[in-house]
């Protein structure tokens, strides 16, 4: 080479810690090997599922020669993004039969995350977000670079493993009036742990009382009750007061389609004329970024959703894959019990979704991985998904080892 | 109407006690894009003999939209496939090879010795913004030299990743050709070391690309002042029909030791518009160095929408990765191109056999997917007004949207809006 790279003193960047498990996991020849890490689903097998429904709707999409390839518009499938807002907000929304919603499609949960905190950071007064301790990596990395300031509010209590309700609202009480508020809809990641119905309605009041802007991140919808609606409730309760919300969604990992990339981000808005100049406002955010999103995992969500049939069809296999979990929550629970390890391991069956944050600390979590083979991220939570009947044994050993012999 | 969710029957109400901020009545409506509007415009005419020559995405002689035979093969082979959570890091590595071997010539030394960092990218526009905001965290200070004119949507991905931008000379008014030594002057002038935004073949919007002469100045230029220059190739194939020739600009460039970072597009050349997918490359000093950069512009990805979608990766990876798909993928390429190259043959003759005033020579002059008509904005209004004919008000035909069907009525149109000077 004749001369050097202009880029030739870039350091390599770190791994991404979630993902890095998974890398490490896939280098380990051990037989034993258990991925706990990514929040990906799993059969009892073991195996990556594709719904029944999905393939159908794939299949459709295949068959109809009359399909072309062209750009959707800059804020996506039409079809696509009534049907999401509706998923989320309830067919009979008031907000959304006032026309006071406008939703975009982006790219899975990171991508509407992406776009709503760009569209804030350009027009909102109030740059500064809080998100909940602890909450999922990417998020202060989305948030930060989009151009907000990340503070965190109490969320988590390591004693109980269970929500720290007092400091919750403590924190949210003392933020700035006008600030925005990142709250998991259901099924917290990392933690597991969902305020109750009624906590959520005294966050909604505090929240509201103070101008709070809430933005949800819906990333398991279906998964942690097995029921579509019960999960959204968290979101129709904010949207019910006649306030306004962002809500990002994702089809990751309720319909599988994770390496499709197929999310919405929805803005409720006061007015319909409000929610129309916001939506002309989240094109130009999008425009520069990718200028429109994919067609083919949105469409088949679309077609899904629209088809009395297969959407039913599609909440039983999602009931499914959550009862699957919640079986899986309780089989390790009870082998702990059985097995007699030290300490409260209620948590496991209290805790939603596809998360338990286990309370292990990394020198333990080294240690299983090291000693185990069992890969999770090292603030000791893991992918209940990644769980089968055949592997809880040896996690049950796993865990009672690293708490007996490690510190 | 309003759900009780407590047991003391606490109900709400759409009360405006809790201060009922209007968080966005300041938010004015945002300008349309200028050329997905066209688009929009055209979709909502009803008029029968409407030509929609706006955004560049190519048409059959019918004027309809296009699936290429190769990718509907590849479509049929991963149908019922596996859903993947993402592509194996294999298969990724593979497909990235493959889409820079299009870009440096198969047998490039820097393939074999990995001298690149690639990644895949939300086709053109995400590779580009990739690569801006890359620019911008590593050379924070830096700038990006546009040609003047370039396609609209640049002006705001660098704009958003926060990189000023500045123009050089490129087109040439009156001859409708190069400015050429404008062009040169500003490369020289510019400050050692700048970053430049080059298009390698069939130049959007105005389809004026350099000779391989002047190709030759313009790289050894680059390489006395060190300026980097980027490549954002959208349209190989459609220049010429053939995808090696039309790479030739990168492969001088490299020649001459230029160090350079390149964005493809297979929206267009493989019909797969909406599939969003694209490749980023960066040339680097080995493939250490290869693997830290890839690193960042993954990060950089990590927080915008994690990794591009899996399908359209599938099947470019079908295409390139088997020798008869890609075969098949070059002859269609080719015939594309050709459908184009003939309707500009024709639109020109059409025009001189009309006895039009203006000299039409530039529509074969030109090449790839546009014709910079030269028409001014008055004159775009009133072929659209008039005659239901859709363009960027800059000129700017795309000529996929050109057939043996709809040539003569534009070239009527064109004289009417034009036949007085």
């Amino acid at each position: 080479m004749d001369s050097s790279s202009v880029f030739a003193n870039i350091v390599r960047a770190p791994e991404d810690s979630i993902l890095g498990v998974t890398v490490a996991y896939n280098k380990d020849s051990s037989p034993d090997k258990l991925n706990l890490g990514v929040g990906a689903y799993r059969t009892e097998e073991g195996k990556p599922l594709v719904l029944k429904v999905v393939r159908r709707a794939e299949q459709m999409l295949v068959n109809d020669n009359s399909r072309v390839k062209e750009y959707l518009p800059i804020v996506g499938l039409a079809d696509f993004n009534k049907l999401s807002a509706k998923l989320i907000f309830g067919a009979d929304s008031p907000a959304i039969q006032e026309n006071r919603v406008t939703t975009v499609q982006c790219l899975s949960g990171t991508g509407s995350l992406r776009v709503g905190a760009e569209f804030l950071a350009r027009h909102y007064h109030q740059l500064t977000i809080y998100i909940p301790n602890p909450t999922w990596g990417n998020h202060t990395k989305i948030f930060g670079l989009a151009g907000l300031s990340v503070k965190a509010y109490r969320y988590y209590d390591p004693a109980t493993r269970g929500l720290d309700f007092q400091g919750l609202l403590e924190d949210l009480g003392a933020a700035p009036s006008g600030s925005i508020v990142l709250l998991h809809a259901c099924a917290h990641n990392p933690t597991g742990v969902d305020p109750t119905i009624e906590q959520w309605e005294q966050i909604r009041q505090l929240m509201r009382s103070k101008g709070l802007l809430p933005f949800f991140d819906s990333a398991y919808q279906g998964f942690a009750s097995g029921n579509l609606d019960a999960d959204a409730g968290s979101v129709r309760m904010f949207v019910a007061d006649g306030g306004e919300c962002l809500a990002a969604q994702s089809y990751a990992k309720n319909m599988g389609l994770y390496g499709e990339r197929v999310g919405a981000l929805s803005i409720v808005c006061k007015t319909a004329d409000v929610a129309s100049r916001v939506e002309s406002q989240l094109k130009l955010v999008i425009r520069p970024m990718y200028s429109n999103p994919p067609i083919h995992g949105a469409s088949i969500v679309a077609t899904i959703l629209k088809d009395r049939d297969m959407y039913n069809e599609w909440t039983v296999e999602l009931k499914a894959m959550a009862d699957r979990i919640i079986s899986m929550r309780q089989q390790l629970f009870d082998a702990l019990s059985a097995r007699g390890t030290p300490g409260d391991w209620s948590h496991i069956i209290k805790q939603i979704g596809m998360f338990t944050f286990t309370g292990l600390n990394s020198k333990q979590v080294a240690f299983m991985t090291k000693e185990y083979h069992i890969y999770m991220t090292s603030d000791g939570r893991i992918s209940m998904a990644g769980l089968s009947s055949r592997t809880v044994p040896h996690l049950t050993e796993a865990i009672h080892a690293a708490v007996t012999r490690v510190g | 109407m309003w759900k009780c969710f407590s047991t003391t029957s606490r109900c709400f109400s759409t009360s405006t006690s809790n201060k009922a901020l209007k968080w966005w009545d300041h938010v004015a409506p945002a300008p349309k894009d200028p050329i997905t509007s066209v688009t929009e415009a055209f979709l909502a005419d009803t008029s029968p003999t409407k030509i929609n020559l706006g955004v560049g995405a190519y048409r059959d002689d019918e004027g309809k939209p296009v699936v290429l035979q190769c990718v509907r093969e590849a479509e049929a082979k991963i149908a019922g496939c596996d859903f993947l959570e993402s592509v194996s890091s294999a298969v990724s590595s593979k497909l990235v090879e493959e889409s820079v071997k299009l870009v440096y010539g198969k047998d490039s030394d820097i393939i074999k010795e990995g001298r690149f960092a690639g990644v895949q990218a939300l086709s053109g526009t995400g590779a580009c913004r990739l690569f801006a905001e890359f620019q911008r965290r590593f050379y924070p200070e830096s700038q990006i030299y546009m040609t003047d004119p370039t396609w609209s949507n640049h002006h705001n991905i660098w704009r958003d990743a926060i990189v000023p931008e500045r123009t050089f000379h490129y087109y040439h008014r009156d001859s409708k050709g190069l400015d050429f030594s404008a062009l040169l002057d500003d490369v020289k002038n510019a400050p050692d070391g700048s970053f430049f935004l080059l298009h390698p073949c069939a130049h959007n919007p105005t389809g004026v690309d350099p000779t391989e002469e002047q190709w030759r100045e313009i790289s050894y230029l680059f390489k006395v002042k060190n300026h980097f220059p980027f490549f954002d190739m959208a349209y190989q194939g459609f220049a010429s029909g053939d995808l090696d020739r039309d790479a030739r600009s990168i492969h001088i460039f490299v020649e001459d030791g230029n160090v350079i970072g390149c964005a493809q597009s297979f929206a267009k050349n493989m019909g797969l518009y909406g599939h969003r997918v694209g490749c980023l490359n960066v040339l680097c000093n080995d493939a250490e160095q290869a693997v830290a950069i890839k690193s960042q512009l993954q990060l950089i990805a990590r927080a915008m929408y994690s990794s591009p979608p899996v399908h359209g990766i599938l099947l470019v990876s079908g295409i390139l990765c088997d020798p008869n798909m890609k075969a098949l993928w070059v002859k269609e390429v080719k015939a594309m191109a050709n459908r184009i190259q003939s309707l500009r043959t024709t639109l020109q003759k059409s025009l001189e056999h009309l006895s039009s005033p203006l000299n039409w020579e530039h529509i074969t002059n030109q090449v790839g997917m546009f014709c910079f008509s030269g028409l001014t904005p008055e004159q775009v209004d009133r072929l659209l007004r008039e005659f239901h004919i859709y363009m960027t008000l800059d000129g700017r035909m795309s000529m996929a949207g050109v057939t043996t069907g709809n040539v003569s009525y534009l070239a009527n149109a064109i004289h009417e809006v034009t036949k007085f000077g």
